[in-house]
This record gives C-alpha cells, structure tokens and sequence, in this order.
C-alpha cells in the first residue's frame, strides 16, 4: 500500500515534537533523579542516594506538609468564594452580562501574575493602602504579609476568575426545567441548591477545584512573594534546589513526588466526578 | 449582584493599582496618592536591558507563537479528519503540558536543553513555550473545524481537487480566522510566561524574567510601568484574537 503522506504530515509534527521536547524532558528529569552528583558534577549513575537523601529530610515532608494543605484550602476556599459569584452569572443575569463577564475574567490570564503579586505587595503593606483605609476607620494596622493569609490571596488571585468561568459554564448548562419542576413540586430554594443544581453542576464544580487545586500546588510566586517563603513551599524548594549549583537530581526528586501527588488527586478527581453518576 | 462586584473588585483590584501607581510619584505607595508622573516609565524605559529583553520577548514570543498555531492546527485537523488506534492518548499527549507546574517543566526544560546545548539560548525559550502554547491553538483550531461542514472538503475531491488543494483552497482559508486568533493567544501566553523562561534563559532574559528580577531586588514602581505596558501589548494581542472569534460567530 503505498503511504498516505498527506495524513501523515499532520499527524505526525505533534508526535515528534513532543517526544523530543515534552517527555523527553520529563523522562530525562525521572532519569536525573537517579544520578550521581559527585564533586558537583552530575554523572549518569542508577543509585537511590537523591531519594534517600530528600525522603529523610523532615524539611522535604515539612514542605509536602504545607504545599498540600494549602492547596486543599485554596480548593476548598476558590469553591465557596466562586460559587455564589457562577450562580448569580448562571441565573440571575442576562446572556450579555454574562458574556461581558467572563469576557472580564479571561482578562486576568493575559496580565502579568507578578505584576498582580507585586501589587498586592503593595496593597498588603503594613504601610498600605489598605491599612490606611483601615486606619481611618480607628482599626488596624495588620500584618497581612509574609503569612499564609497573604499566600492565600496570591492563590485566589490566581485561580478565582478560572473557578468561576468553570463553575458558571457548568450552572449555565443546567437544564432550567429541572430546576423549574423542583420548585412546582415544592422544593424550597435551598433544597433545590443542594439536591437539583449542586448534584447536576457537579462535574464542573468539581473540575474547578481540581485547578484551583493544582494552580495553587505548582505556584511558587505567592508563598514567596506574599508569604514569605518560610515555610518553603515544594516549588520553592525545586528552585532552591536547582539555582544552587549541580543539585538538580534532588530537585528532580521533589518534582517526581510533585506529579504522583497530582496524578492521584486528579484521578481521585475525576472518580469523584464521574464515578457514582450511575448508580 | 454586590457580591459579584465585591469578588471582581478582588479580582482587578491588583492589576488597576499596579497602572494607578505606574503613574505616583511616590516611590512607596501610600493613600493619599503622590503627583501624577511619567518618571517610572522614563527610568524603565531608559535601561538598556529593558529594551533588549522587549526584543527577546517580541523574538520569542512571535517565533513560538508562528511554531504553536502551526502544531496546533495540523493536531487539530488530525483530530477532525482521522480515526486511528490510540487517538486518545494522541490527543491526551497534545494536551498534557499545560497541567504540568510550571517549575517542573522549568526544571525538566532546564535539564534536556543543557544536554542538547542549547539553554541560555533564545531557541530554548522558544521550544519551551512552543510546547506550554500549543494546546492552546490546538483547542482554537479544533472548535473552529467542528463548525466546518465534513462535506465542504469532501465536495473539494469530488470536483477534482487534490488533498493539498482542497486544504489550501477550503481548508485553510475557512480557519483563517481561528488561526490568526489562536496565533494571537499563543503569542500573548509566551509574552508573558516567566517561570520557564526564568529557568533556561540564562543572559537572554525576556521581559517577565526582567519583572521577576527587579521583583527580587525591592520596591519598585518600575515594576508597574513595565507591567502596565505587558498588560497592553497581551490584552491588544487577545482583543483581536476575540474580535475574530465573534466575528467569526456571526459569519
């Protein structure tokens, strides 16, 4: 037969180029992790000294501590606080507000992060904005950063505007009639929240705090810049780790740790998600 | 609806004091606000480095941004046209990179360009925000093909035209909208990703590395004049990429 070159010519640049710029690089880094730094240099070696190394640390599992409970708190958090935002957008305005609306909130994905971290920075400052307002009004002043209230805010200014696009698609998919029958049939409007429009927006609210999950997990701009770094988050421990001279098998360590812990809340996830629609 | 307000005034309320303040005369900020000045935009502007990591960024942010559309475009036609075996983790592997944190694909990139020779290159930068962008033209590209009558291309045969033809005269042509925005988009998530880049840049900074790097020095109004101009040039970028997406809808 002879060979379809057309066909092949689209299909095959994505296979190429991932395998040499994507797992390449990852599987490399899976491999590193295995490596002998010696003198600091790294030499191709199958040894387990990086792991041992990290695993024993009580600093690694302080970090793996901190990163994974304030991820979970940021999911937690971007769910509630993006909630009764989706809902107003899904059922209390009209098409074009809502389309103005997420419009707005793409905005935010096309600005600078650091910038938007470097001005809350300002706006937290004991000296702030804020805190003058809240001077006037005889409170204050607080302390905002270098805390993990400060992380926080980083961490919602990262992932609210994407919760609330997810979540607001996902109650605007609802099928109104549902919602209609649940009141004829004399459903209060918070029985209808909790037994008609929660259950059938599930999917989306649950892919929502999936991200907000991992956005937060993975950043290290908020927990350096707004929560002072101490303790380290793992990301801030992967740079430590690597701009400090050969030690980027160790740093490969805490990267390995970083995606396994991803992969099983992801699946975990989508379990959630999907998994009990049946019965 | 004041709930709404108070959660998108959360949501700007960094990105419209970091332009309030680009313009303060203070250099820490404080209420009541300084005169109205120009000065930081002056200071940034009037340093070498600012200016050639502007270069750099427009190098590779038009580069990486021509190389995604293009792989995102071929990948999403191959999703609309074929079945094979294993499609779906063909597809899975075209949409994997963005759910990778960033400081790892940093570290992974760090490591697989210096063995290739090529980190602190510009080229490093590109291949990596070739590859964080491309699932995003893909996805451009693959909702504008879904609206793409199948017999469209198939009428294009029928009349005598080659595969080549029909894809340069019907194809193509029918995309053009979501190509130009998805290459929009993509340039704009290149112009402004700092953490890869932060990795393998090494002397060949773009301009968000340059942020992160005053960044780590001190307060610096600086920062809000340079960040106010990104801000700019990436939302010029996504409003022409969502002016052809509307206006494609009503097409």
């Amino acid at each position: 037969m002879r060979i379809d070159g057309y066909r092949y010519t689209w299909r095959l640049p994505l296979i190429v180029w991932q395998a040499l710029f994507f797992i390449g690089p990852l599987m490399l880094m899976v491999a590193m992790s295995f490596w002998l730094v010696r003198n600091y240099r790294m030499t191709p070696d199958f040894v387990f000294d990086n792991w041992d190394r990290m695993m024993s640390r009580s600093f690694f599992w302080d970090a793996y501590e901190v990163t994974l409970v304030r991820a979970c708190v940021a999911a937690v958090l971007a769910t509630l606080i993006a909630f009764p935002a989706s809902y107003a957008l899904a059922f209390k305005v009209s098409d074009t507000v809502r389309r103005w609306a997420i419009f707005l909130l793409v905005v935010p994905f096309f600005t600078s992060y650091l910038v938007r971290i470097y001005a809350w920075q300002v706006l937290l400052a004991e000296s702030g904005p804020i805190n003058a307002v809240l001077g006037f009004g005889g409170i204050g002043p607080f302390s905002m950063l270098n805390s993990g209230f400060g992380t926080m805010v980083g961490y919602m200014t990262l992932v609210l505007p994407l919760v609330i696009i997810l979540q607001t698609t996902s109650l605007a998919g609802i099928d109104r009639n549902l919602i209609e029958a649940a009141w004829n049939l004399g459903a209060s409007p918070v029985r209808t929240l909790f037994r008609v429009i929660i259950p059938a927006a599930k999917v989306g609210l649950i892919i929502g705090a999936v991200f907000a999950f991992i956005l937060s997990f993975g950043d290290f701009v908020s927990p350096f810049y707004l929560g002072g770094s101490k303790p380290p988050t793992l990301s801030i421990l992967i740079i430590d780790t690597t701009k400090s001279g050969q030690q980027w098998p160790l740093a490969a360590v805490v990267a390995i740790m970083m995606i396994v812990t991803l992969f099983v809340v992801a699946v975990a996830a989508v379990g959630a998600a999907y998994g009990r629609r049946r019965s | 609806m004041l709930y709404l307000a108070i959660v998108f005034a959360f949501v700007f309320a960094p990105i419209i004091t970091s332009m309030i303040f680009s313009f303060n005369s203070d250099r820490f900020p404080t209420v009541p606000l300084g005169e109205f000045t120009t000065h930081w935009y002056e200071t940034a502007f009037s340093r070498p480095e600012v200016w050639e990591a502007m270069q750099n960024s427009l190098i590779v942010a038009l580069t990486a941004a021509t190389l995604s559309t293009a792989l995102g475009f071929a990948t999403a036609y191959t999703d609309y046209r074929y079945n094979f075996r294993f499609k779906s983790a063909y597809i899975a592997l075209a949409l994997l990179p963005p759910t990778i944190p960033l400081v790892i694909m940093g570290l992974a990139m760090l490591a697989w360009l210096a063995r290739l020779g090529i980190s602190g290159t510009l080229t490093g930068i590109i291949i990596a925000h070739t590859v964080m962008a491309a699932p995003f033209a893909m996805a451009i590209c693959r909702l504008r093909l879904s609206q793409m009558d199948p017999a469209l291309e198939a009428a294009a045969w029928n009349l005598g035209a080659s595969q080549w033809r029909a894809m340069r005269s019907v194809v193509v042509p029918f995309c053009l909208p979501a190509i130009v925005s998805a290459f929009c988009l993509t340039a704009a998530v290149s112009f402004d990703e700092f953490v890869v880049a932060w990795f393998v840049s090494g002397l060949n900074k773009t301009v968000p590395v340059v942020i992160l790097e005053i960044l780590q020095g001190n307060v610096d109004p600086q920062i809000n004049a340079i960040g106010t101009f990104v801000f700019l040039t990436s939302m010029t970028l996504v409003v022409v990429a969502q002016l052809l997406i509307t206006r494609r809808r009503k097409a």
